[in-house]
């Protein structure tokens, strides 16, 4: 039995993981992903709580998280395409129009 | 969860207005394939919006609070209240934007169902006590909100400001979301009132990690109502956004933000007031900082005024640390009268958009009172009103926030507040200067139509008529949050 | 209720609907609203005034603006006897110089604009004698002083308007600082600003002190003397008198109103208010009387050589202010009030009645191109003589009877008081004899204007002479509610019901010192009187001769004493140069320029520095937010 202190760690180091890959990462995707990142990490350690405290909640909420990620990927992917249209580079260093 | 509490029709009354407000949305999306009209269709978005205030005040005068789906959704005076500034803030929104967006070449019917479904996401974060519901409100607004903001697809400026915005806003959630996940992991709920009582019997108030699960939530939140350095994404998105959009999202995720802000800081971690109240006081004072002095500096009027609503951000969160239902009314009160004289102010900058005319920049301002007396005077008054001038609104607001702080024992926060209002005077004051004391550089049009000045014209009447008559206001405000939840 | 609220509303109405509709729609019909309007309010103030004559004190609570915790600030109307003849003076003057200015204003421009601020003005004035808290009357205080600078500034477009109305702004401004000072202190030691709550726990505060630099004042002098700095601005003494002379650039019906009978006295009804606080310092009424006494005897002098039919009368406002408040400061506030109240009749007449001459003329104000106007103007002349007579001080007329009650208590009060009667007695035969040059320059001797003016020459219609013939009625009789005891038992009416708010004066003296100090005034005034008809009726050469043998005397009171000179060169010069950018905005309508560009530069400089933070980059966004969480982390769990 994998103890309930590992899968926090994993859910933090991801986290953390994902916090870094935002601010480091100059592709827009990537940055996407590190958001996607830090979600799943969430995922983790409510699943891991919700097993410990035998309670359902946690799971519940995973699922909500799982179901408005996939529509905020739907969107955050369409605002994406917008921007490109415009703007073909999805270099993040280069978005500073709005600045001051 | 506990679903044997059972579900029957008559146990979904508190969320009426939610629900009409989200047939509503669906019907402005059906309506717009079918009807050429833009107007049909925000108009059908007001008609809606007034049957969901109807429902609210028909639910107003509840002394208990209702709660429905297990105590997860809680209908009392102080969602209700919020719900008030909700509305007021979509229907003014909707009056000014219906020319803009024309103007604009943006005029989508989808954009008023959006309106509307982040108007139902705030209601939502308002009525959430428990974690869970507040997490869909707070996606509902902020994933419409991401939208709008990029309402004006071929303008790049637009474009940047909805991907600011989304990344900015996603990033904030995952930290909310693991505010939460902690904050199960160590009370064992999400409901908010349970996690009060958990905290107490588990005596974990002053557990380290509990805390850290309450700082990631107070980033999130501080996120939402733009509290340095959560701000930075305020001024870009609010200048590139479409305008009728920043004076949207300037007042209602704001609102929405605080709502849910108070709501857990005082109904789930009441005992921990100490510890939020020190990481709220820097907060505030920063906030307050950065709003006041660099809107100095700003020639953009749309900017100027994102800072001056971070600095708004910093005024209002003084009720929040003041730790009492006094305290939180103030907080509301500043909030009703701010979303006023703030979608005012942005009404004025919207008319001056025209065809081939920005109408953003300070210098635009100068000389209007000469062409245009009537629109000059109104921004006047919402300038004034912002400052804090009496007998305008924004004196009531800063007035009852301030009191409520010195009571609270704060007098050094009050004393930094009218400081760095004083300074603010200086950028308010600034475009009053410029409209009467410039000689206009070139002939400016306004965009006007009857909505518009619908709205104008409620926002100035209320600005005033709630600086003479605060009591108005404040009744209502004082009978919304007596005890508090 | 109702009727009293009402009073100031009326006038209140008739300015927002001016306002609103009178450029597009009303234009030369405002006075139809305003008219009627401050025509209402006075005979509302009538019946407030019988109630309060037949015993009846209104103190109300109309409304509660602001209730937090013990601090309240309502608006509130106390209508006592001192409010009731106050309410009088105003609404009776404001209705007879609204009627005026229809015919005065007939054809201007801004005609609707001038009523609507001419409302706006009454309804301020109304609510600074109505008030029952210091907040209410400070709004008052404020708002008439406004009022005042847009009436000074009507003809904007004429640069010495605009600059006198700023001129006004900015002396005034040094007054009301300390005022709202006074009105802060009063706060912060009686924890109330309601005159009845103040007035009550005036007693208990005597005695306290207040450490100011290290060193200890005596609470209620600092509270009265802070007071009454407003007062010596907006009452025009010394050395804040300088910008009502420059004042007399707005329209005559101004300057009859605002600047002669009603605003610049609100400095004598507010120090009279706060008696109860007055009456707690001998230091403070000392300075009150001195400060008076010399004002009266120092304007009058100018008065005697000026040319500007305004301008006597002016600087003759600014000595007759001074008699008032030489009465207060004595301790004679009865006197004082009767004083501003009969004043106000003959000095709005005067007023009037050189506008008239001044309409006549097509706006010459110099008296030395006037005369003999009397054969072409005969009402304007007789007006003219009965009002000079009242201020003369002739036994009969308005004037005598309260100057001279004035003049006897200060002769009463001693010591210092006797040293300011004498300034005051001779102060009275200046005024006889300024008043009298000016009567004889205007409307004895030949016509000495162009013969293009003298064909025009007629007398007034009657829309302006009417209200003259009513003022005169009150310049020569408002002073019948004030005979001394001494020529009738019970006849000082005004005294006696006066007494309840602002008590009897103290002293006694014999019958036949009061005989003796009224025979020297009359004796002065009939001095004044005749030396002026010596000089400028027997013996025309004469004044140019005193002039040439008194040079330098001459052209010291020709010049005012050089007190704006003074100011120019030792205040305005200095700072101008020292800070032009901020000062200057004061005199060319860049005063909030000024502080917005100039005084946030430092911040500004911050500003821009902080700006770039902002670098638009969604990592460096995402940074800031982690590095504050960060640091709130670091700081709660980690360092704790």
């Amino acid at each position: 039995m994998v103890p309930l202190s590992w899968y926090i760690i994993l859910s933090a180091v991801v986290f953390s993981i994902g916090v870094v890959g935002f601010f480091t990462r100059r592709n827009l995707i990537m940055i996407f992903m590190s958001i996607e990142l830090m979600l799943n990490s969430v995922n983790i350690s409510l699943v891991a709580y919700s097993h410990y405290l035998q309670s359902m909640r946690g799971q519940v909420l995973v699922f909500f998280v799982i179901a408005v990620a996939a529509a905020e990927a739907a969107i955050g992917l369409a605002i994406i395409i917008a921007y490109y249209r415009n703007n073909p580079t999805i270099k993040v260093d280069e978005i500073n129009l709005l600045k001051g | 969860m506990d679903m044997s509490s059972g579900f029957s029709l008559l146990s979904i009354r508190p969320i009426v207005p939610e629900l009409t407000m989200i047939c509503t949305a669906l019907i402005l999306l059906l309506l717009d394939l079918i009807v050429k009209k833009k107007e049909v269709v925000a108009v059908v978005g007001i008609a809606g919006t007034l049957v969901a205030l109807y429902g609210t005040l028909r639910l107003y005068g509840f002394s208990e609070p209702l709660t429905v789906f297990s105590d997860m959704f809680v209908l009392d005076g102080y969602s209700n209240f919020f719900r008030l500034i909700f509305y007021l803030n979509v229907i003014l929104t909707i009056c000014i934007s219906l020319r803009y967006m024309v103007i604009e070449k943006a005029s989508f019917g989808e954009y008023y169902a959006l309106l509307i479904f982040a108007t139902t996401g705030m209601m939502i974060m308002a009525s959430a006590s428990d974690l869970i519901v507040l997490y869909l409100g707070l996606e509902l607004m902020a994933l419409s909100t991401y939208i709008l903001a990029g309402m004006m697809r071929k303008q790049p400026r637009s474009n940047e400001a909805a991907l600011k915005y989304f990344f900015l806003g996603a990033f904030s959630s995952a930290f909310f979301l693991y505010g939460i996940s902690l904050t199960y992991g160590l009370t064992g709920t999400t409901n908010l009132k349970d996690i009060a009582a958990s905290l107490q019997t588990l005596n974990i108030t002053g557990n380290p990690m509990v805390l850290l699960g309450l700082i990631f939530m107070i980033v999130a939140f501080g996120f939402k109502i733009a509290l340095a350095p959560f701000h930075m994404w305020a001024p870009d998105v609010y200048e590139g956004a479409p305008t009728s959009v920043t004076a949207f999202m300037s007042v209602g995720p704001k609102a929405a933000g605080f709502a849910v802000l108070g709501r857990v800081l005082f109904s789930a971690f009441g005992a921990m007031q100490i510890q939020w109240d020190s990481i709220l006081i820097p907060l505030a004072v920063i906030t307050m900082a950065t709003g006041s002095i660099i809107a100095l500096a700003q020639t953009n009027i749309k900017r100027m005024l994102a800072y001056s609503s971070i600095a708004h951000a910093g005024y209002m969160l003084l009720g929040i640390i003041a730790g009492t239902p006094g305290g939180l009314a103030s907080t509301a009160n500043y909030l009703m009268i701010y979303a006023i004289m703030n979608i005012g102010a942005f009404a004025v900058v919207i008319m001056l958009r025209r065809e081939g005319f920005q109408g953003e920049n300070l210098d635009d301002y100068m000389g209007l009172a000469k062409s245009h007396p009537v629109a000059s005077a109104l921004m006047l008054v919402f300038m004034f009103a912002l400052t804090g001038i009496p007998p305008t609104a924004g004196f009531i607001g800063k007035f009852y926030v301030f009191m409520e702080v010195i009571d609270a024992g704060y007098t050094y926060l009050a004393v930094i507040a009218v400081v760095f209002s004083v300074i603010s005077a200086f950028f308010y004051l600034r475009v009053v200067m410029y409209m009467y004391m410039r000689d206009p550089r070139e002939e400016v049009a306004l965009a006007t139509s009857p909505s518009m000045n619908f709205a104008l014209a409620v926002t100035a009447v209320m600005i005033l008529v709630i600086g003479v008559f605060p009591s108005v206001l404040l009744d209502l405000v004082k009978f919304s949050i007596p005890g508090l939840l | 209720m109702v009727k009293y609220i009402l009073i100031p509303l009326l006038p209140f109405i008739a300015f927002v609907i001016n306002i609103l509709f009178g450029r597009n729609h009303i234009k030369d019909k405002a006075h139809w609203i305003a008219v009627p309007a401050v025509f209402a309010s006075f005979i509302l103030a009538v019946s407030a005034f019988m109630d309060v004559l037949g015993g009846k004190v209104i103190n109300i609570n109309i409304y509660s603006w602001i209730v937090s915790g013990d601090f309240n600030v309502s608006i509130g109307f106390l209508i006592d006897q001192l409010t009731a003849v106050m309410l009088m003076v105003v609404t009776s003057i404001s209705t007879l110089i609204f009627i005026y200015s229809i015919g005065y204003m007939h054809g201007d421009g801004g005609y609707y604009r001038f009523f609507a601020y001419l409302s706006l003005f009454v309804f301020s004035m109304l609510i600074l004698v109505m008030a029952n808290n210091f907040l209410l009357l400070y709004f008052g205080w404020e708002a008439v002083g406004l009022c005042s600078y847009f009436l000074i500034g009507f003809w904007f477009h004429k640069k010495s308007a605009a600059d006198a109305g700023k001129k006004a702004f900015i002396v005034n401004r040094f007054g009301d600082f300390g005022f709202g000072l006074g009105v802060i202190l009063i706060f912060l030691t009686f924890g109330s600003l309601e005159y009845v709550k103040v007035f009550e726990n005036a007693g208990s505060v005597a005695g306290q002190t207040i450490s100011i630099l290290g060193y200890q004042f005596d609470t209620i002098t600092v509270i009265c003397l802070l007071l009454f700095c407003g007062a010596v601005g907006k009452s025009a003494q010394l050395p804040l008198h300088v910008w009502l002379p420059d004042a007399m650039e707005g329209p005559t019906p101004v300057s009859a109103l605002i600047h002669a009978a009603t605003m610049v006295t609100a400095g004598v009804f507010m120090v009279a208010r706060s008696s109860p606080l007055f009456n707690l310092s001998a230091s403070a009424m000392a300075t009150v009387a001195v400060v008076g006494g010399v004002t009266a005897i120092f304007a009058a002098t100018i008065a005697l050589v000026q040319n500007d039919i305004k301008r006597v009368i002016a600087y003759s406002t600014v000595s007759q202010l001074g008699y008032m408040f030489l009465a207060l400061g004595v301790g004679a506030y009865t006197a004082g009030i009767f004083h501003l109240y009969t004043h106000a009749y003959f000095k709005a007449l005067l007023f009037l009645a050189s506008g008239s001459v001044i309409h006549a003329l097509h706006d010459e104000q110099n008296m030395q191109k006037m005369g003999g106007l009397k054969k072409y103007m005969p009402i304007t002349y007789w007006v003219f003589i009965l009002a000079s007579l009242s201020i003369s001080g002739i036994p009969g007329f308005a004037g005598f009877f309260s100057k001279d009650e004035i003049l006897w208590r200060a002769y009463l009060s001693g010591g210092l008081g006797r040293f300011l009667w004498f300034l005051a007695a001779a102060a009275a035969l200046l005024t006889a004899f300024y008043s009298f040059r000016l009567i004889y320059l205007t409307f004895h001797g030949k016509f000495r204007g162009t013969p293009e003016q003298e064909r025009h020459l007629h007398e007034s219609p009657p829309v302006i002479t009417v209200p003259l013939m009513i003022l005169a009625v009150g310049a020569v009789a408002a002073g019948w509610v004030g005979i001394p005891p001494i020529f009738l038992e019970h006849a000082d009416r005004i005294g006696e019901f006066l007494a309840p708010v602002l008590g009897h004066p103290a002293g006694e003296g014999s019958h036949a010192e009061e005989l003796a100090v009224m025979g020297i005034s009359i004796i002065a005034g009939l001095a004044g009187i005749l030396i002026a008809y010596i000089m400028y009726i027997r013996k025309t050469d004469l004044p140019g001769k005193l002039g040439a043998m008194f040079q330098p005397v001459y052209r010291l009171l020709y010049n005012k004493y050089w007190v704006d000179e003074l100011y120019g060169k030792t205040i305005v010069q200095p700072t101008l140069k020292a800070s032009d950018r901020i000062i200057l905005g004061f005199f060319d309508a860049k005063i909030i320029e000024g502080i917005v560009n100039g005084v946030p530069a430092l911040i500004g400089a911050f500003s821009r520095r902080f700006r770039t933070i902002q670098t638009g980059l969604l990592s460096s966004y995402g940074l800031a937010m982690v590095l504050g969480a960060m640091f709130i982390i670091g700081f709660w769990i980690f360092l704790r």
